[in-house]
């Protein structure tokens, strides 16, 4: 059995007018079958609205299914007796760094969340200096993170998260608020972890750079999982892609077009690196 | 400009007094101020101004920051004195037409201005050497017996902290709003007292709007993060006292006994 696994999931959002009748009903996630093994990286992509981050939210028990199940490292997270084990074993990443730091220090936000789960106060600190080393963040463990550009607070909300010692961490497009300078200081932390330490990473992103270091992709639209495969596979169909309003990576464009134009190129080619051993 | 306001008024130098466990301070402030206001002599007040004095040079802050705290209280300072010292029936000293000092006038006049003035240095003091989480800290943790009668202590210290994390925060934002709309043409400066007031509307129902945004994102932040209250949770740093902190329990043991005999509590 894999680490996150659904079947049939189905999440609706209930719209209500001011009388509390019901208007309509939105459904966000839609008959989505997962199966994630441990050690995975998965990027799942797709536009806005497109129920990612509603799918997101199930990881970790912040939102509970419509229909459907979801299990997590076995557990199911309908059962509320255990949804603090469950968030613990997902642990969770938001999209404004802002917005989920709590501490006024680096290291007291990262000791956070270890302090919630009871861990003895020696081993807070051996946790809260490793997760720090992991994301590279260790000099600035006497910082107010208020200090800090974007990119290194989503490391300090990365590293708070490490520190749970989660088999899994969702993130739930990390990078949207930053710069292109955080956004790859971010990227590169991600895939540390799941390289180094062989934690499990999801993924939640728009951004189709972020995806091509992924094991697997899947896209989603409206609720519905339309695509999943390697980044190769995936990007290698540029058309459905745009079909579905995302942009391919530019290099993978580049390469599309030229084979369109008569050159003899392969199909999903994802880095600089692939098209200039392609083309020589 | 707004982001320089800090909240508190903590001054970073490393000596004793900032070393010191917030409990010790917390419950020393207020030792201290309950004195102030049982002292019934001079000779109290000669203790209680040697104490402060000492306390003052062992905190290595500039005495001109601790005085800061008095300039917004001048003109409560004065009015307390001056009406003490002219409206307190007894022995009439001397008389300036109408106006008439008396003995006691005097004597409560000049008590009052210790209290206060040695009031406000005295809480200076500690929260110029505190940095505001230890205090909640201390206070958190001076406040715990309360917890047998239902009062939710540990939630009360989490919301001070997390309103001084996001003080700052927030502070930017009201900066970013005013400038979003100033460039379209708000105009916050001029005006009188009721236009200026009227003018801050469209900046805070933005503001107000993104705090609660903000603080829907914090409360699913935190319970990703597994907080489920006071209960269970273990501290990363705990209070614990030191050797120096007995010292400084000592010291105010020392200090209240004497004022207690001098100051004829």
């Amino acid at each position: 059995m894999g680490i996150i696994e659904a079947s049939k999931l189905i999440f609706e959002y209930i719209r209500r007018d001011e009388e509390g009748n019901v208007e309509g009903i939105t459904r966000a996630v839609d008959q989505v079958d997962l199966d994630i093994q441990k050690g995975d990286f998965i990027a799942i992509l797709g536009h806005n609205g497109s129920g990612k981050s509603t799918l997101a939210k199930h990881m970790n028990g912040i939102l509970h299914p419509t229909e459907g199940t979801l299990w997590v490292d076995g557990k199911n997270t309908r059962d509320i007796e255990r949804q603090w084990e469950i968030r613990q074993t997902a642990g969770m990443v938001f999209q404004n760094p802002d917005n989920q730091i709590i501490g006024s220090l680096v290291e007291e936000d990262v000791g956070f969340g270890p302090e919630n789960l009871g861990v003895p106060t020696e081993e807070i600190w051996i946790r809260v200096e490793e997760s720090l080393k992991a994301v590279g963040m260790l000099e600035y463990r006497k910082h107010s993170p208020n200090k800090l550009s974007g990119g290194q607070k989503q490391r300090v909300a990365i590293a708070g998260i490490v520190a749970m010692h989660p088999k899994c961490i969702v993130l739930d497009e990390p990078t949207a608020m930053l710069d292109p300078v955080g956004r790859k200081e971010v990227i590169r932390t991600i895939r540390a972890l799941n390289e180094v330490e062989k934690v499990t990473v999801l993924l939640i992103t728009h951004y189709m750079e972020e995806a091509i270091y992924a094991d697997k992709v899947i896209v989603m639209d409206s609720g519905k999982i339309v695509m999943r495969g390697t980044p190769k596979e995936i990007f290698s169909e540029v058309e459905k892609l745009k079909a579905l309003r995302l942009d391919v990576p530019q290099v993978t464009l580049l390469a599309y077009e030229l084979k369109k134009k008569g050159m003899p190129i392969s199909d999903g080619i994802l880095t600089m690196d692939e098209l200039v051993k392609e083309i020589c | 400009m707004i982001r320089d306001i800090t909240l508190g008024q903590y001054y970073p130098v490393d000596s004793l007094l900032h070393k010191l466990d917030p409990r010790v301070k917390l419950s020393g402030t207020l030792l201290f101020l309950i004195s102030l206001f049982l002292i019934k002599n001079i000779w109290g007040y000669g203790i209680a101004t040697l104490f402060l004095a000492y306390v003052i040079q062992s905190s290595k802050v500039p005495f001109k920051y601790m005085i800061r705290g008095l300039r917004a209280v001048l003109l409560l300072l004065l009015v307390t004195v001056l009406f003490n010292l002219f409206l307190t029936q007894g022995e009439t000293l001397f008389q300036i037409w109408r106006l008439r000092i008396t003995k006691e006038g005097l004597r409560i006049a000049v008590f009052m201005a210790f209290r206060l003035t040695y009031l406000i240095i005295g809480s200076s003091v500690m929260t110029l050497t505190t940095t505001p989480n230890h205090l909640t800290d201390g206070m958190e943790s001076l406040l715990s017996p309360l917890k047998r009668i239902h009062v939710p202590v540990h939630e009360i210290a989490m919301m001070m902290s997390i309103a001084l994390r996001f003080i700052p925060i927030l502070m930017e934002e009201t900066d970013k709003i005013m400038k979003a709309q100033m460039a379209r043409g708000a105009d916050f400066e001029s005006g009188n007292m009721i236009k200026k007031v009227k003018s801050l509307v469209p900046l805070l129902v933005p503001l107000f709007i993104s705090a609660f945004r903000r603080a829907n994102d914090l409360a699913m932040a935190m319970e990703a993060r597994c907080y489920q209250g006071g209960e269970g949770r273990t501290k990363m740093k705990p209070l614990i006292y030191q050797k120096r902190d007995y010292g400084a329990y000592g010291c105010l043991l020392v200090y209240l006994l004497i004022v207690a005999a001098v100051g004829k509590l």
